[in-house]
């Protein structure tokens, strides 16, 4: 007979060191997939994690990827540790892209350091606000944040098309389902010259600064992981569960709108239907990977980061099918519950007894 | 045991180091909006790759290549690694083609169905898909009962409305009671969206089917139903081969192996192609036998006249839905006026999304 049983000592050295093995485990489970479809796996995996960061290009590339990853991961870490299941990233992400786009063709040609300032700001508080109607259903209505974040992705979507094939597009486009071009002044500044990585980078650094600050040195910080551990301790500590719940939220929708802001003003350019490759949805993984710790959610960025590059990589030299990418980021988030499992609970094989029976 | 492992992963690494190589032969890249199986748009760039990789030369692919800031690094990617011509496939890659071209002067990119050509290494190139239109108005002007044709559109952009109106004129001609219903979806590739978009308008009373859009769902949307239907950029007979009259294929393949061959003998030169049925980037699919010989016989001769020239799929009278006269009696519509387009002509029911 095996029996499950819950373990009472959790060692914290093996809790952060699980993803690590995860990824370990997903390389070996990779090169395996490989060598089925018929492919060297040592060469596979070299072209898939080594080859695009091995050169100066590759590695601002992985910046200019990891940097909203990093960024809404941070955000949901508010959300996810005060046990608020917050879904909507990408919708967040979106809005906030809207409301900053706007804003930057508001200032199309127009001169002045404040207009970036400003569009960066207007992200974030779009993103803010759209973050917000899921928290303020769920606390004055008790509705399901998870359903209510979720669905409003769709809204966020379906918005941004109607604007991008609609009011804002581009006059001089064809009709094309995109808006202008933003002017210089309405872009993030390019650190340095022939890479694309951008002054979003900053924006992501200090906010995993704040973020550590605030959940480890905080009383609000405090307050948001004893409200994750047990409501009921929290609500009997007199801590006002309804203002937590829509604070972690403001938290969360301002990174997510941030990082679509980072992305239209920098890489991107312009707002058109495709500002984000779901990396709201990708940013859960990110979380949970880096064990909802800000320093372990900046690693746990760059390796999500990497399998996409590695799945452009090794498709351009192996033709290996672009999926893999989506492949390898599904089984590091298995391994990663899987061997949480077995870290929080242990197998017992139990031998029968003849009078059990 | 520590430093064994350190010492074991350093020279791994320095394998790996080593065994990356250079490749100086000419290449070929091709970047994808979706995937090569959607049986459509791709799955014809790819078949036009494949020419090109049968012609002898080596060819690499990027299939489903977001539109967003992805695309620059991947249409970078395959100009750093070697590739000395580059097709990226769609209308989103435009300005990451010319962003990448200024910094590879000597790497030719062709951007297919864009308008910018910046730099002296970017070519631009699309079919006159509207050409085919013609025809499937003329087949669905005559197979049509209820008069009613339903047109599943992916965005109001000059080249979908010319196919519109080109179908809709051609129906008009042999069948003047003609009506075209419309249902945008805004998107290229959603067969969910699309089999919702065609069963509405087969619920609107609409006997024919017609996509702008990728995907075969609603070609099997109609079979299921029981109308006609055509196939979009590659031929989807397969799918529906009661319903499918014909389909209109993208035949990339001769412009593809031209274009490769010019580049690796230097004698590539900027220009922006818009080939037709005259020069076979439009094909059509074997016709149904179910319309009747009488019709395949109009249609392969109508076919023959827009090729030679005889014909235009825009010859005048052409109204606008308002009455207001677009092109004069006995005039063909220009090329500008063509690549601009972004009026329905009468007898189109709706608007615009604007």
């Amino acid at each position: 007979m095996i029996k499950i049983e819950k373990r009472n000592d959790v060692s914290r050295s093996i809790y952060f060191l699980t993803p690590v093995l995860a990824i370990f485990l997903t390389l070996f489970g990779g090169g395996i997939i490989f060598y089925i479809l018929g492919f060297n796996p040592i060469e596979a995996l070299k072209f898939f994690f080594i080859t695009p960061i091995s050169d100066l290009y590759g590695l601002s590339e992985l910046l200019v990827k990891a940097t909203p990853l990093c960024l809404i991961a941070i955000g949901l870490s508010f959300c996810f540790k005060s046990n608020n299941w917050n879904i909507g990233a990408e919708g967040q992400l979106i809005f906030g892209g809207i409301v900053g786009g706007g804003v930057a063709l508001l200032f199309y040609n127009h001169d002045g350091f404040y207009v970036l300032p400003i569009i960066i700001l207007s992200g974030a508080i779009g993103g803010m606000l759209f973050a917000m109607i899921p928290a303020i259903l769920k606390t004055y209505f008790n509705t399901n944040e998870i359903l209510v974040s979720l669905m409003l992705v769709y809204v966020a979507k379906l918005l941004l098309d109607y604007l991008v094939v609609g009011p804002w597009s581009n006059p001089e486009g064809f009709n094309f389902p995109e808006t202008r071009q933003f002017s210089k002044t309405a872009r993030m500044p390019i650190l340095f010259d022939g890479l694309r990585i951008h002054a979003g980078i900053f924006i992501t650094l200090i906010n995993v600064f704040l973020s550590w600050l605030i959940l480890y040195k905080t009383y609000l910080g405090f307050q948001i992981k004893v409200s994750g551990l047990s409501l009921k301790t929290a609500k009997y500590a007199g801590y006002k569960g309804k203002t937590m719940i829509i604070i972690v939220f403001m938290i969360s929708g301002a990174c997510a709108g941030l990082a679509g802001v980072g992305e239209i003003t920098g890489p991107i350019g312009q707002l058109h239907r495709n500002i984000s490759p779901d990396y709201g949805f990708t940013a859960i993984i990110v979380a949970f990977l880096g064990r909802l710790n800000p320093v372990g959610i900046i690693f746990a960025s760059l390796i999500v980061a990497l399998t996409y590059l590695g799945a452009e990589t090794a498709q351009i030299f192996l033709q290996v099918p672009k999926y893999t990418g989506q492949v390898f980021q599904g089984m590091i988030l298995f391994f990663l519950l899987g061997s949480d499992y077995l870290l929080f609970f242990k197998i017992k094989f139990l031998r029968l007894k003849k009078n059990e029976l | 045991m520590y430093k064994l492992f350190l010492r074991g992963l350093i020279s791994v690494l320095f394998l790996l180091g080593l065994s990356i190589n250079a490749n100086a032969d000419f290449k070929v890249g091709f970047v994808y909006v979706g995937p090569t199986g959607d049986h459509g748009w791709t799955y014809q760039h790819d078949e036009g790759r494949k020419a090109v990789e049968a012609a002898g030369i080596k060819t690499t692919y990027v299939e489903s290549v977001p539109e967003g800031a992805d695309a620059e690094r991947v249409i970078r990617q395959l100009a750093q690694s070697g590739h000395d011509l580059i097709f990226t496939t769609s209308f989103g890659y435009m300005d990451p083609t010319n962003k990448v071209a200024k910094d590879f002067p000597n790497v030719k990119f062709e951007h297919a169905t864009g308008y910018k050509r910046e730099h002296s290494n970017v070519s631009t190139y699309s079919a006159r898909f509207y050409e085919g239109r013609t025809l499937l108005g003329h087949m669905a002007g005559k197979m049509t009962k209820t008069n009613t044709i339903g047109y599943i559109a992916s965005f109001p952009i000059p080249e979908v409305i010319r196919g519109i109106n080109a179908m809709t004129l051609a129906a008009q001609k042999v069948n003047p009671d003609i009506k075209t219903k419309i249902v945008w979806v805004f998107t290229w590739y959603d067969p969910g969206k699309e089999s919702e978009a065609a069963q509405a308008l087969i619920d609107q009373g609409a006997d024919i089917i017609m996509q702008h859009t990728d995907s075969t769902a609603p070609v099997q949307v109609a079979e299921k139903a029981g109308v006609w239907s055509f196939g979009q950029a590659s031929d989807m007979q397969r799918f529906a081969p009661k319903s499918i009259l014909t389909s209109i294929i993208d035949d990339w393949a001769p412009y593809y192996v031209e274009r490769s061959i010019a580049a690796r003998d230097g004698t590539w030169k900027q220009q922006d192609t818009w080939h037709g049925l005259k020069e076979g980037m439009v094909a059509m699919a074997p016709y149904n036998s179910a319309m009747g010989s009488d019709l395949v016989k109009e249609v392969e001769q109508l076919q023959k006249d827009l090729a030679s020239g005889k014909a235009h799929s825009f010859t005048g009278p052409i109204y606008d839905q308002k009455g207001n006269i677009l092109v004069a009696e006995g005039a063909v519509a220009d090329d500008g006026m063509l690549a601009g387009m972004n009026v329905y002509v009468k007898g189109v029911e709706g608007d615009i999304p604007q």
